[in-house]
């Protein structure tokens, strides 16, 4: 103990150091000039309790250390470790059902606020689980995912904007854009080593959206582009003539030919209705992408992506072409980005190129790593976790970017997995006889 | 070439200078830790930011107080931001890398990342997200050229600048060639298993690399602070990718490269926004890294990398 | 069938590789040994494309391949394994031998998407082949094992399973009884010889293991600081005093 005492005092002047002047010193503007107010109490309380429980921990180091091991032992480092490999199998496939049956029924109940955050959570997840094919699968460190999610939001924007697109033509443009995007990034940053990769892409990422800001005559610049239509449900009319009708979820119908939702069933108009069409639509969509990449982890594709990961120069020995397997996640990846852009556009009606920083990647990132790499159920968790706590505690608002670049830390230390890791597909073997 | 051309030309080479200098010091640290643990530091346009944070406040108090002797103000300022930065330097590796260091590549990177963020928004917690606009300190300044055209000018700020930054990269080459400390550093950076076999604290080489990046990048923080008097949470992001831009261009891993990296992307940002463009100068920035790592990925000055199978 | 003529390496100032030439024939088991360092494991990397020679030239079944990318030539029917063993260590057993028949396997994605009788077919095809290696390296029982987490010797087993499901014409092994004891070594004796004679795939190896490399090769290449020292049939190997010279050192 005694031993600790200098660099516990070292330790405690650091952290005085590293609150003290900004946290307890605030710079204000007077005038042309500025000036220093001193923080409340409770912020002085906070930075001297922060120092003691420094010193403190510091001091008492191998005793902490002693207690906390013996606390890890007497946990089960797995609870469901105990099961055997088919078990968890079978369980995390109903938990998967179990998910999905819940997010199917629930919005009979919900309020209108919350499915409309349950939408935003499934833009989310679907974000998430395609950037899992890009990180989690494949190993590549892409930072610049927000691009090809921009790419998708804009071709619709624009499609509607210049040609008059509706939002069911612009899905799959927006798709194979994003897709083509992928694919033309992806070409030139295929031999970079892994962290080369990553900020490679981060510039591509910024490079996208200060053209986004800049060619004003286009994209609006800044001021983005508004008034873009949410999606119609198309429907099947027999009267007066069979035709098939897109129906709008407004209080009456903005396009030529088009009938609101209410009026084609004979309802009262309710604008709720929009709010829940949009979640099933993002629903649908979502199911969509957890089934494809599914399918895709268990084909040849998706063995390769993995592979790749593992271990590069095995997999170039044994006649894999990473150049494939690179551009095929990464083409793939975007092109899930690519629907979810085009979905976010139609639901916020507006985009700028606000929406597409740095940090809107870096939460994507967050998702999958928190998560667990590679795991669909992690992304689906993490994804809500994410979206849903924030909106919780409001008070807590402005500490939520600093609890989730805090979060990313300490998941790595302590968790690099992830919540719920990928758990291998049990393949059975049929012997030949 | 007529005269009011050259002496345009030239001004936009001494604001590249002036813009070089300051990201050669950041990128010192960004090519030291990567040539020590092999990891990008992507925290460390933080602690910039911070560093200017900390002289904007140092030379506010002062003023308060009623001092405003040049010489003193600037070094106080310098002092004390080059200790908080290089408690935030010391910090990062300690909480963030150090427990990540032998896993994979990606993993301390991802931590970089949260750090960042959580970087940014602790200042922003604590100092707000507006800009705070500071009146410059160091007025005026040399003009050459006729009085009745185009005229050059070189202020005394950048002539400030690039005194500071030249001493400190002197003493920087002379603390690396000459002094225990680097030596060690030298050592680790070639093999670091080796080093600890030969008793070398590597914790603490890796420690010191970590505050000499911090304490270079605080002296970036106080003169672009002072050059420019403008300060927000979000400056450290940009200025990071920009002086890890002139990393690799120079070669990660070696100092002198950091140097020569940072003068020609300082030239080639002033020179574009000068002839071409300002809304796509960060476009060059960008474009010219993702072309470096294309196409020498081992930047003007690095040494290869040979694939051991 | 694979013939090597005079073949160099210079990486910067270090001539790595010099004028190693060397001859496989069909059905045969051809060794490489020499001293530590002596520049084997660079000819294995130059033969499998992972390096490119500065000189000389290779052909393999008749076509030049020194040229070629790493993958193209192990589609050509040539694979390898590391001196390092590399799995893929969070992929299971049975999904590494899958992953090595890519080629075999219909990559059309919509046809895995929706799972067409010629997808599965293949598919099956391709699981079949991998459980009949399972059993043949003893790791049936690993099937749904991650990789990493097997013996050492199971691994170096898989790693050459893994290269047969590719239904090569040479295999190119870079010292498999390192880190072997003397019963899995006399395992992957059998294995190899069985390689040879049941699925006509010649063997080049580099090995350390004397006992292993004179029971098996039917001819040696010597090389010695990259250059050929000497070749041969074992007996003569064994006899031919440059070479004992450069295993004993000048006394």
């Amino acid at each position: 103990m005694r031993e600790n005492l200098p660099f516990a005092i070292f330790c405690a002047l650091v952290t005085g150091a590293l609150s003290v002047p900004l946290l307890g010193l605030k710079l204000v503007s007077e005038g042309t000039s500025l000036a220093i107010e001193g923080a409340d109490a409770e912020t002085w309380m906070l930075i001297s309790g922060g120092m003691l429980a420094v010193f403190l921990t510091q001091l008492f180091k191998s005793q902490l250390s002693n207690g906390l091991s013996g606390i890890k032992q007497s946990l089960p480092a797995n609870p469901v470790s105990g099961l055997s490999d088919q078990k968890r199998g079978q369980l995390e496939k109903g938990l998967l059902f179990l998910v999905i049956g819940l997010a199917i029924i629930w919005p009979f109940w919900a309020s209108r606020g919350s499915i409309d955050l349950a939408t935003l959570v499934l833009i989310y997840v679907m974000l998430g689980l395609g950037l899992n094919i890009v990180v989690g699968l494949a190993g590549l460190l892409d930072l610049g995912y927000v691009a090809f999610y921009a790419v998708g939001a804009y071709s619709y924007a624009l499609l509607y904007q210049y040609f008059g697109f509706s939002f069911w033509a612009a899905l799959p443009i927006a798709g194979l854009l994003a897709a083509l995007f992928g694919f033309l990034l992806g070409f030139p940053v295929l031999r970079l080593r892994g962290d080369y990769l990553a900020i490679v892409t981060l510039g591509f990422g910024e490079i996208i959206r200060i053209f986004l800001n800049n060619l004003t005559s286009l994209t609006g610049g800044p001021n983005g582009i508004g008034s873009i239509p949410k999606p119609t449900m198309p429907a099947v009319q027999f009267e007066p003539e069979f035709d098939i009708v897109q129906l709008e979820f407004s209080r009456r119908a903005k396009e030529e030919g088009n009938l609101p939702f209410h009026e084609f069933f004979g309802l009262d108009y309710d604008s709720a209705t929009k709010v829940v069409f949009l979640y099933v639509l993002a629903l649908i969509l979502c199911l969509i992408t957890v089934f494809v990449i599914r399918r895709l982890t268990r084909m040849p594709v998706g063995r390769a992506w993995e592979a790749l990961r593992e271990d590069e120069i095995a997999c170039r020995s044994l006649g894999l072409s990473r150049t494939g397997i690179k551009l095929s996640a990464f083409t793939l990846g975007a092109t899930f980005a690519g629907f979810a852009g085009c979905f976010f556009a139609a639901r916020q009606s507006f985009i700028s190129p606000e929406s597409f920083t740095f940090i809107e990647s870096a939460i994507i990132l967050a998702i999958v790593v928190l998560g667990g790499m590679g795991s669909q159920l992690g992304v689906i968790l993490a994804a809500t976790l994410m979206i849903i706590l924030p909106e919780l505690a409001r008070e807590f608002q402005e500490y939520r970017m600093l609890l989730f670049g805090l979060m990313m830390v300490l998941m790595m230390i302590w968790r690099p997995q992830g919540l719920l890791p990928m758990k291998r597909p049990r393949i059975e073997l049929k012997e030949a006889a | 070439m007529n005269l009011e051309s050259l002496l345009y030309f030239i001004q936009q080479l001494l604001n590249g200078l002036t813009l070089g200098s300051a990201y050669a010091l950041i990128a010192i640290g960004y090519t030291m830790v990567y040539g020590i643990i092999g990891m990008i530091n992507f925290a460390h346009g933080e602690i910039y930011m911070i560093g200017t944070y900390v002289a904007f406040l140092a030379i506010t108090a002062l003023a308060m107080l009623g001092i405003e002797y040049l010489p003193v103000v600037f070094l106080f300022a310098l002092m004390s931001s080059v200790l908080v930065s290089s408690a935030f330097g010391w910090s990062l590796e300690r909480v963030a890398y150090r427990p990540l260091r032998g896993s994979n590549r990606l993993i301390p990177l991802i931590s970089a990342i949260g750090m960042s963020i959580f970087l940014q928004n602790y200042v922003r917690l604590g100092q707000g997200s507006r800009d705070l606009a500071m009146p410059s300190l160091v007025t005026g300044g040399w003009t050459f050229g006729p009085e009745d055209g185009f005229q050059a000018s070189l202020s005394y700020m950048q002539l400030l600048i690039f005194v500071v930054t030249f001493v400190s990269m002197t003493a920087l080459t002379l603390f690396i060639a000459r002094s225990r400390m680097g030596k060690a550093c030298r050592a680790v950076s070639q093999d670091i298993g080796m080093a600890s076999l030969l008793g070398i604290n590597t914790n603490r080489v890796i420690s010191a690399t970590f505050v000499i990046g911090a304490a270079l990048a605080a002296v970036a923080g106080v003169l672009l602070g002072m050059q420019y008097g403008v300060a927000n949470p979000f400056i450290g992001f940009i200025a990071g990718l920009k002086a890890f831009t002139a990393a690799v261009l120079g070669g990660i891993g070696s100092i002198p490269g950091a140097m020569l990296g940072a003068m020609i992307l300082g030239i080639a940002e002033s020179m574009t926004a000068a002839y071409f463009t300002t809304e796509y100068k960060d476009v060059v920035a960008f474009g010219l890294l993702v072309l470096i790592l294309l196409f020498r990925p081992t930047g003007l000055l690095g040494k290869p990398e040979v694939e051991k199978i | 069938m694979l013939s090597v003529n005079g073949i160099s390496m210079q990486f910067g100032g270090l001539l790595a590789v010099n004028g190693v030439s060397l001859e496989v024939n069909q059905d045969e088991i051809v060794s490489i040994i020499g001293p530590n360092g002596a520049g084997k494991t660079t000819v294995f990397n130059c033969i499998s494309g992972f390096y490119r020679p500065t000189a000389g030239a290779i052909t393999f079944n008749g076509q030049a391949i020194h040229n070629l990318p790493d993958f193209k030539i192990s589609r050509l029917g040539m694979v390898r394994t590391f001196q390092h063993v590399r799995l893929f260590n969070k992929m299971t057993v049975i999904e590494n031998l899958l992953v090595a028949q890519h080629r075999h396997l219909n990559t059309n994605l919509l046809s895995g998407l929706f799972k067409t009788p010629a997808y599965r077919r293949q598919e099956d095809k391709a699981m079949e082949r991998a459980a009949y290696w399972l059993r043949k390296v003893d790791l049936l029982e690993f099937a749904n094992r991650e990789a990493g987490t097997l013996a050492y010797g199971q691994q170096r087993r898989l790693e050459i399973a893994r290269c047969m499901v590719t239904e090569p014409d040479i295999l190119l092994l870079d010292e498999p009884a390192a880190g072997l004891n003397p019963r899995e070594t006399k395992d992957l004796d059998e294995l190899i010889l069985s390689i040879r004679h049941c699925y006509n795939v010649s063997v080049l190896l580099i090995e350390h293991d004397m006992g292993l490399v004179m029971g098996i090769s039917d001819r040696i290449y010597v090389v010695n600081q990259g250059t050929p020292l000497a070749s041969g049939a074992p007996d003569d190997i064994k006899a031919n005093p440059d070479v004992i010279k450069a295993y004993l050192g000048e006394s």
